[in-house]
């Protein structure tokens, strides 16, 4: 336990925070070495959005579309390379606030989730928190059992079962 | 299967930071109730509360000596939760670490356009890479309106 609580804090300070701050909600916190202006770039922008945003191993992001208004969608498709398989998310701006808030109403696997983006700079660095808000627990827990979406999770239990082939063999 | 009510109620279990301290005590073996209640400035009955919740839970289980009732940690539920947390935190780490490189070059490619740049807003400590970026944005800052801009520039090289 002790080693966990450890692990815990180095991924604090360094690597992804994931929380569940209430029974309907995921919350992720990450901190970048980058003005939280570049980082907002980087959550709105197709051409940006397509180089990062895009799961498990061997998943690419070939259509991005986003009307940064309220009111204006977004839709994110991605695509497995390997299978073809494709699947979506999309959703409508809420609130806008640069660099620093986004709100969207996201499409997530046929739930809707309310989504808040918030960016506080500090010293030239930023923290990032996207909480993610489900109509219910169980909406919840789905979204947390399956990753991303239903699809890239099963494209990650195939690549962590080839791994561990791997290392069987 | 593990039912979404038991992962609730692992999740609730471990949102409290008295309940967390005391799960990593009883990682260690198990206790009773007063040696559980020592480290904290909690009276037994509030310790007890706590428990619990960690019992409804799964997460522990009162041994049966009369008396001394130790608490043990049953690690299943916990580490089930903690494994659908731990996937979907690599998912997202791996998102982040991808970001984290693009921001970078994009620190990179803005330090360049101060660099050459006549009146360029971004300030000058960030100037340090000359190196040259590459990739969308690399073309986004060669753009006709940034070339007309540094055609004034002085003393940059390349384009």
């Amino acid at each position: 336990m002790s080693q966990t609580s450890e692990k815990a804090q180095q991924n604090a300070k360094k690597g992804v925070d994931v929380t569940t701050p209430s029974d309907r909600e995921i919350r992720v916190t990450r901190t970048f070495d980058a003005p939280r202006e570049l980082v907002f770039e980087c959550h709105t922008r197709p051409e940006l959005l397509k180089r990062w945003l895009l799961g498990p191993p061997g998943w690419t992001m070939p259509v991005c579309e986003v009307d940064l208004r309220v009111g204006g969608k977004y839709l994110y498709t991605w695509r497995n390379d390997a299978d073809g398989s494709e699947f979506s998310i999309g959703g409508v701006h809420r609130e806008i606030v640069p660099p620093e808030r986004i709100v969207t109403l996201e499409n997530f696997m046929g739930d809707e989730a309310l989504n808040t983006l918030t960016l506080e700079e500090k010293d030239g660095r930023t923290t990032l928190v996207q909480t993610m808000q489900f109509e219910n627990r169980e909406k919840r827990d789905q979204a947390l059992k399956t990753g991303m979406t239903d699809g890239m999770a099963t494209s990650y239990d195939r690549l962590e079962a080839l791994m561990e082939e791997g290392k069987a063999a | 299967m593990f039912s979404s009510h038991q992962l609730d109620a692992t999740f609730a279990a471990l949102a409290d930071p008295t309940r967390r301290a005391i799960l990593a005590r009883l990682a260690n073996g198990e206790a009773s109730v007063s040696e559980l209640a020592e480290p904290f400035e909690m009276s037994q009955p509030a310790i007890s509360k706590h428990l619990k919740v960690l019992e409804r839970a799964g997460l522990i289980t009162s041994g049966r000596e009369a008396q001394r009732r130790p608490r043990r940690m049953d690690p299943a539920p916990l580490a089930e939760a903690v494994e659908w947390i731990e996937r979907y935190r690599k998912i997202w780490e791996g998102n982040y670490k991808r970001l984290d490189a693009l921001l970078d070059e994009l620190q990179r490619a803005g330090a360049r356009e101060s660099d050459t740049a006549a009146h360029g807003n971004r300030s000058a400590s960030r100037s340090k890479s000359e190196r040259p970026a590459t990739g969308a944005v690399a073309k986004r800052s060669t753009s006709k309106a940034t070339r007309n801009k540094t055609t004034k520039r002085k003393g940059g090289k390349g384009k």
